[in-house]
């Protein structure tokens, strides 16, 4: 699905991201992790396109994306998330669901109230009026109305309620079993560790870490070095 | 009495004016963050669009083709220049767009030549309505009836269909915009098309009534500019309720002290920046 080669980005005279490969297999979830400040939403933005490389290669089914427009991106069937979920704050639920819509997407609007059962009551609301974990909801259901194959989700837990967290992350999940692969940033470890296959982690910039979760879990080092708050 | 109650018809006549062209240079300057000083350019080369046309051909033509030339070339102008200008930052756009302000100008000293021009209100429209004691020409009623539908017809627009709801979206979050898949660079251009075709098409309606003349846009230019920021930067309401506000203030202070009915305009922006530094319908 996505291979990413040693890409270098950032913003102005900073390199924000050195060298990241990484992988995203058909149909999987593969996480981002590392501190803040890492560099993990450059990455993502770089995937999209709102970021341009400075180097290495960014390829989606084969084919190169990188150095393209983020539209011509989204149409090659990428669609992101943002950490601050950047809703259309004047626009109502219904609105971002009309605007957003491609024509060729699974997702019908049962499907994805079947997904957020809490934004169908909410459909005539603008956007600001909406919970933070609303906003998350509307934010990834305006994602995949564009007929993505891969998702960029970054930190879909950060700022929610622990049932909200919950709901996230089961849609997640769904997300999957309905084929999407998913490029996951997440601060929570048990979350991306629950979630993902694969994960790699990033530390300044850089990859340190690339493993299955099932080697992370077990390796208390890597976890207290790169992840660890002290 | 009855002075005032033309002047307040009066006011509200020019206020539409405004109205209609602060429309434009808030989706404009507010959503594509163009600060466009060329903007009552624009209403020139409407005003004079229409002249021809209406020398030509008749007043309906002009009301259409105004507009049309306009804003087909406000599609040129943005595409071939403000575009790869974006990125270099306000200063070299306001420079550009001074610089539209001299080549309109003289562009139309070159093609119409610099005496001012005039035409007469169209057959069908003249004469007046009796108010009581006043009587005010059907004309100017008309021009009202036409800038309101204009106006509700573009605020449908944005409010009520899909582009318009993108256009909104792209006023708050351009980069979101794009990652849902919308060229946002194409949509820009034909926002500022839009927006100089309304200005046009205000420079059409008070050909009949002003005339024209080659420097007829700076007054606009600084006025649209006024109203953007009483209004507030990017609200489409504040547009035109700042345009009819300022109309009224213009007309009213012919009665009290003519001198100063310019100076009361941007008084009245002091005013409202100091009380509502975001402006009345401003959120930012």
């Amino acid at each position: 699905m996505l291979t990413v080669r040693a890409i270098d980005a950032g913003y102005g005279p900073a390199t924000v991201v050195r060298g990241v490969s990484l992988d995203v297999p058909d149909g999987s979830i593969v996480a981002l992790l590392g501190r803040n400040g890492a560099g993990k939403s450059t990455t993502l933005k770089t995937i999209m396109g709102l970021v341009r490389p400075r180097g290495g290669e960014i390829a989606l089914d084969g084919v190169r994306i990188d150095g393209a427009t983020p539209h011509a991106i989204n149409r090659r069937g990428v669609a992101y998330v943002p950490e601050e979920r950047r809703v259309f704050s004047h626009l109502s639920v219904e609105d971002h669901f009309t605007i957003a819509r491609r024509a060729e997407t699974p997702w019908t609007l049962e499907r994805i109230f079947a997904l957020f059962p809490k934004l169908e009551p909410l459909r005539a609301r603008r956007a600001r009026y909406l919970s933070g974990g609303e906003q998350q909801m509307l934010a990834i259901a305006r994602a995949l109305l564009t007929a993505p194959r891969l998702l960029l989700l970054d930190e879909p837990s950060q700022g929610l309620a622990p049932v909200i967290v919950d709901a996230v992350v089961e849609s997640v999940r769904r997300m999957r079993s309905e084929g999407l692969s998913i490029l996951l940033v997440e601060q929570d470890l048990a979350i991306a560790l629950h979630l993902a296959t694969h994960v790699y982690i990033l530390e300044s910039g850089e990859l340190v870490y690339s493993g299955s979760s099932a080697e992370l879990r077990q390796n208390a080092a890597v976890q207290a070095k790169y992840l660890g708050v002290g | 009495m009855e002075l005032v109650a033309i002047e307040i018809l009066n006011g509200i006549v020019l206020g539409v004016i405004y109205a209609l062209v602060a429309a434009g240079l808030t989706l404009i300057f507010g959503m594509l963050d163009i600060p466009n000083f060329a903007h009552g350019s624009f209403y020139a080369l409407g005003a004079y669009v229409a002249y021809t046309a209406m020398t030509h051909a008749n007043f309906p033509l002009a009301l259409v083709a105004a507009p049309l030339a306009v804003g087909t070339l406000g599609l040129i102008v943005d595409a071939l220049f403000i575009r790869r200008l974006a990125r270099a930052g306000h200063t070299y756009q306001i420079l550009f767009t001074l610089g539209i302000v001299l080549i309109v100008q003289e562009a139309i000293v070159l093609i119409w030549g610099a005496d001012p021009t005039s035409v007469d209100v169209p057959a069908a429209l003249s004469g007046g309505i009796a108010l009581g004691p006043i009587s005010f020409p059907y004309y100017r009623l008309f021009l009202v009836a036409v800038a309101a539908v204009l106006i509700a017809a573009v605020w449908l627009g944005l409010e009520r269909t899909k582009l318009g709801a993108i256009i909104r979206a792209g006023i708050e979050d351009s980069e979101m915009v794009e990652a849902i898949g919308y060229d946002i660079q194409r949509l820009f251009t034909l926002v500022f098309a839009l927006g100089v075709a309304l200005a046009a098409i205000a420079g059409a309606l008070i050909l009949p009534i002003r005339g024209g003349q080659p420097a007829m846009g700076n007054e606009l230019n600084a006025i649209s500019f006024v109203v953007v920021v009483i209004g507030g930067l990017g609200s489409y309401a504040g547009a035109v309720v700042g345009g009819i506000l300022v109309g009224l203030v213009q007309s009213l202070m012919t009665l009290i002290l003519p001198s100063a009915s310019e100076v009361a305009i941007f008084a009245a922006m002091v005013l409202v920046l100091l009380l509502r530094p975001q402006g009345l319908f401003g959120t930012r």
